[in-house]
């Protein structure tokens, strides 16, 4: 990173942190919960990113990683409340101990989907990832225990040690932190041994597989490290609108993940922020315009991958150097 | 349950493999020629449907629309690629998706701002309405045209391919395009024309099964999905596999709908067998995706080796 990119990085930081304070004092309660969005769809680009940006691996499947995060969060809330163990063990309210457990069983899902689909790779990927994504979905719309199609709303949100989660601003304040850190693992994963050999997999694998680097085993580290931290954004999501349905899995999901970090900058550590900052700033202002948003999203993204490519922070900080 | 029901329930699974296979075989084709994954290819079913219900509503006539239907779909595909997709092939697959998926964004709102937010009902034709004795049941007749209807465009497809001059070029296409430009073949028209076959294909499966669902925004995207396991399943380029894989989705998926719930029945309480069958029906064909997947990566009919 040039220093350019840092300061821009830097103030996305505040800017993220600015807004909801000045819209705490200014009681724009709307304002706070829609940072609080802003930060939760990036932390679940911050995921794709290690495997889009860091291994070059073209996810269409996230939406499913992203949904079981969501559904661990409901289910255990729901539990919690009635009192019931889930699979024995007692359920618990307090996302300390939720988080850990939306991150593992994600984990597994991209475990299990990754074995599968690294197998192939190009186009294949994107069609296989897409597919075990709507078996997940199609699964959870046909399994009546948690509401099915219908979703299953919390009654409250989990807990945070010290914070009464249920008010805007504290609920920011986790998702921030949780953002934060899930930015500060990503770029310890693009620092370390381990990533710079899953950018140069990204770039020539038969490279890396010449000097004795298993291509397979590095992706599916980061397939596997993708999915638990777009899982955790998942658990986030589902406790900021206190609602999970099978429609966090959908495809369209996927697809805006994935447009998020094109928007922001694939494999930049703020890209996540920027993207999921437009994303979002593009469906409230336009949205309130006209309820064909969605036309105009589309016009603005296809003339993005016409002709500006890069992303945002590309745009502004210069484009990536390589070597 | 009765002999005649699983024969009703297999038939409607060869008609919906059929009409999978005509989704399939455009975007195995557009994948094989092109090397373009095409997300939007569901839209050009919708595209289809839309224009056929239409047109079939307004005109009181079904054959009128299905004729527009295809013909729309067509025209829709030949404009996007000439606007769009020329654009694409000598990008990467991220650019693919989504440049494609933008391409659905634009092309959902821009049915529902012209057809309105409701879905559209297209009734069936006198001429095929109604039901047919065929010995072990009684069957719709709408759905054994649509696997006659089916049968008729494969075998055409593979007439087409195998002993057209436009299939020489799409087979040469596929194998080396470099090549067959050298020779003299105007390359840009070719892909024009493969798209527009394929987005016919779709177009013209999506204004058959607009008489037995309702024709909404949206509805071309589960077929995608289900078309790209097809592919995996057939092969990526290959018009056999896709035609093996949609007959075996198909069949699959509407059999396991119909006898899973049944069969968990014998040993569990019906409402609980009814929820766990359904749900694991729902995802049989994933699990037909990853036994390929482990047993044969490239699907079971690679096109290119």
């Amino acid at each position: 990173m040039d220093r350019r990119e840092i300061l821009l990085n830097v103030v996305l930081a505040a800017a993220l942190l600015a807004v909801p304070l000045w819209a705490y004092f200014a009681s724009q309660p709307f304002t706070i919960t829609m940072s609080t969005r802003i930060a939760i769809l990036a932390m679940a680009a911050v995921g794709l990113n290690i495997a889009l940006g860091l291994g070059g691996l073209v996810s269409f499947g996230h939406a499913a990683f992203f949904g079981i995060g969501g559904f661990v969060a409901g289910i255990m809330a729901q539990h919690a409340m009635l009192g019931i163990p889930v699979l024995g063990l007692p359920a618990s309210n307090q996302m300390l101990v939720i988080w850990p457990v939306a991150m593992l069983l994600s984990a597994l899902a991209a475990l299990v989907i990754g074995v599968l689909s690294l197998r192939t790779s190009g186009i294949f990927f994107i069609m296989i990832t897409l597919a075990f994504a709507q078996m997940i979905f199609y699964f959870a719309i046909s399994w009546p225990a948690y509401g099915g199609e219908d979703g299953l709303p919390l009654a409250l949100r989990n807990q945070f040690p010290g914070l009464n989660t249920m008010r805007p601003l504290p609920m920011f304040l986790v998702a921030y932190g949780a953002l934060m850190a899930s930015l500060l693992a990503f770029a310890l994963i693009r620092a370390s041994r381990f990533g710079a050999a899953l950018m140069a997999v990204r770039q020539n694998p038969d490279r890396v597989a010449a000097v004795g680097i298993d291509p397979f085993g590095l992706r599916l580290v980061a397939f596997v490290l993708s999915g638990a931290i777009t899982g955790l954004a998942g658990a986030l999501m589902a406790d900021l609108t206190r609602f999970v349905s099978p429609s966090m899995m959908a495809w369209t999901m996927s697809g805006e993940l994935i447009v998020i970090l094109i928007i922001g900058g694939v494999g930049r550590l703020f890209g996540p922020v920027a993207g999921a900052a437009i994303l979002v700033g593009f469906e409230v202002f336009f949205g309130g315009l006209t309820e064909h948003w969605k036309l105009w999203l589309g016009l603005v993204l296809l003339a993005v991958v016409l002709f500006a490519r890069g992303g945002v922070i590309g745009l502004i900080a210069g484009r990536e150097r390589h070597g | 349950m009765g002999l005649s029901l699983i024969f009703e329930q297999l038939l409607n699974g060869v008609q919906f493999g059929l009409m999978l296979f005509l989704m399939s075989a455009g975007l195995t084709l557009v994948f094989g020629v092109m090397g373009l994954i095409n997300l939007a290819h569901g839209s050009l079913y919708m595209i289809g449907a839309f224009v056929c219900a239409w047109v079939a509503a307004t005109l009181d006539n079904f054959w009128l629309g299905t004729i527009a239907g295809i013909a729309a779909a067509a025209a829709a595909g030949a404009l996007i690629e000439m606007t769009v997709i020329r654009r694409l092939y000598k990008r990467d697959h991220l650019d693919q998706v989504l440049a494609t998926f933008a391409l659905i964004l634009i092309l959902s709102e821009g049915t529902r701002i012209l057809f309105g937010p409701f879905p559209l009902y297209l009734t069936v034709p006198d001429l095929l309405s109604g039901s047919v004795d065929l010995g072990i049941t009684e069957y719709s007749l709408y759905r054994l045209a649509l696997i006659v209807a089916g049968l008729v465009v494969a075998l055409g497809l593979w007439a087409l391919i195998a002993r057209t001059r436009l299939g020489i070029r799409i087979r040469a296409g596929e194998n080396d395009r470099e090549m067959i430009a050298a020779l003299g073949v105007n390359i840009q028209v070719l892909y024009t024309i493969v798209f527009a076959l394929g987005a016919a294909l779709a177009g013209f499966a999506g204004a058959m099964v607009g008489a037995i669902q309702s024709v909404q925004v949206g509805m071309g995207e589960p077929v995608l999905i289900l078309a790209f396991v097809v592919i995996v399943i057939g092969g990526v380029g290959s018009i056999k596999g896709a035609m093996v894989g949609a007959l075996l989705v198909g069949v699959i998926d509407t059999m396991g709908r119909f006898l899973l719930p049944r069969a968990l029945g014998t040993v569990m309480e019906t409402a609980a067998a009814t929820g766990m069958g359904a749900a694991l029906a729902s995802i049989l064909i994933y699990l037909l995706m990853a036994a390929v997947l482990i047993w044969r990566p490239q699907g079971l009919f690679p096109a290119n080796g």
